[in-house]
């Protein structure tokens, strides 16, 4: 029986390296995501917290791979038609400031967790998926990480990014929506920006 | 420890009277929190203990090893097993409840009385299912959304969910005041200790914390009751996108 486990572990790794193409979304987050990993492996600074360091990491690897104007259209849901092109363009500005953050500062808790990935279900001719992996816990279950994406004519860009069922984007629409309705388009903006420069200044 | 907790109520309730603006305890009209007042105040009042807690957990997470914190976790994940087992079968989900049920036996035995996880190595994969899962799988509603002090964020059916689930769990039976207080402070701690990363990137990510907190329960919850697939939410599919095509 034990001897059956490399086996079949063989060949679901030739499995998944025959289908892993390289233009699709499957190969494009494990590529990002090695990437990113292996120099918050060897990097003591992120590993101690030093989020700024782990944010200009964010910024050089990541970022280029997200679609943050469609993430920030899905975190205000109807009330991103209430903006002008304008709005829209500094919403999006700041909120990928405040979700690199974010994002960074999980990074520094990352500790050596091993991380795999699961094959999508997709037709070839789909422009939309979700990418899904898993982290390990030593002692608990593991903790899921999804990336939805969408296929645009540079390649997949990710939209939403979903910690075991929650979404990080989706989190903040009663939020954004309330701050909306009660000082507008404009009080989202500033909401944002002061959040972004408290965060700044606190350099945490 | 029950006047701090007095103290602090008042001290939230004060807050509340005193930026009943914008930003105060009032402001949202969220369909899911109509006990929003009572809630915020249960909030504060478990950020007040956490205040304690919290160091407790950072001390444990620093001093103990990795090795024996997985063996703690795997410990009291089995006793967990047991229990998620039970909740699958009421699901009707047969055979993860029939792998739930291996994986008690071979980790109680073989993985030295739930220490080693032997039986995640041998492909038996971990599940968590408790009460409110199950109950939300039998089609009852979530009811209001509720946040109690150490519990922490619930709603009705979940509460309803939690009790069923204290009331089958083992520990709860030891005899021994000590031993079983012991128990239950270890495993709270070790509890508390695997949300710290977790802490800083709620810190930086949520405007308010209380609302970010409930909106991640709902979307958790709603993605365990149908075992990581739910269906879209009709809000969802409003992604603000139209005005562009």
């Amino acid at each position: 029986m034990k001897c059956l486990v490399p086996l079949l572990a063989g060949w679901l790794l030739a499995l998944s390296c025959a289908c892993a193409q390289e233009n699709s979304p499957d190969a494009m987050i494990r590529k990002i995501t090695e990437e990113v990993l292996s120099v918050v492996r060897q990097d003591k600074d992120i590993q101690g917290g030093d989020t700024e360091k782990a944010i200009r990491l964010v910024e050089a690897k990541v970022l280029p791979h997200f679609d943050f104007q469609r993430m920030t259209a899905l975190a205000m849901g109807r009330e991103w038609r209430k903006a002008t092109a304008e709005q829209q363009k500094r919403l999006a500005d700041e909120f990928r400031t405040l979700l690199v953050r974010t994002y960074s500062n999980a990074l520094t808790g990352y500790k050596d967790e091993a991380v795999s990935y699961k094959q999508t279900r997709m037709q070839p001719n789909d422009t939309e998926a979700t990418v899904r992996s898993e982290i390990a816990q030593p002692g608990g279950k593991p903790i899921r990480l999804d990336y939805s994406v969408e296929k645009q004519p540079d390649g997949w860009k990710v939209y939403d990014v979903i910690v075991t069922g929650v979404s990080l984007v989706t989190n903040y629409r009663d939020t954004f929506a309330q701050e909306v309705r009660a000082h507008g388009v404009d009080g989202l903006i500033k909401m944002l920006s002061d959040k972004n420069r408290q965060l700044e200044a606190g350099k945490k | 420890m029950k006047r701090p907790g007095v103290k602090r109520c008042a001290a939230a309730l004060a807050t509340c009277a005193a930026m009943a603006g914008p930003a105060g305890c009032v402001a949202a009209d969220n369909p899911g929190d109509p006990f929003e007042g009572f809630n915020r105040v249960m909030f504060s009042v478990n950020e007040g203990i956490d205040v304690v807690v919290k160091p407790v957990a950072q001390g444990y997470d620093a001093i103990v090893p990795g090795p024996v914190r997985t063996g703690i976790g795997n410990f009291f994940g089995n006793i967990a097993d047991v229990w998620t087992a039970v909740n699958n079968l009421l699901q009707g989900k047969i055979t993860e409840g029939a792998s739930d049920t291996a994986r008690v036996l071979v980790n109680s035995t073989m993985g030295i009385v739930g220490l080693i996880d032997v039986a995640s190595h041998l492909g038996l994969e971990k599940h968590t299912e408790d009460f409110g899962q199950t109950l939300g799988k039998w089609g009852v509603g979530e009811g209001p959304y509720l946040y109690w002090p150490i519990v922490g964020p619930s709603n009705v059916r979940d509460t309803i969910g939690f009790a069923a689930d204290m009331s089958a769990d083992p520990i709860q039976y030891i005899h021994d005041v000590r031993v079983r207080n012991s128990l239950d402070g270890v495993r709270l701690i070790d509890a508390r200790a695997s949300l710290l990363p977790t802490d800083k990137v709620i810190e930086a990510a949520a405007f308010d914390k209380y609302s970010y907190i409930r909106n991640a329960y709902f979307q958790m919850r709603r993605d365990a009751v149908y075992d990581g697939d739910p269906p879209p939410l009709e809000d969802d599919e409003d992604d603000g996108e139209e005005n562009e095509k």
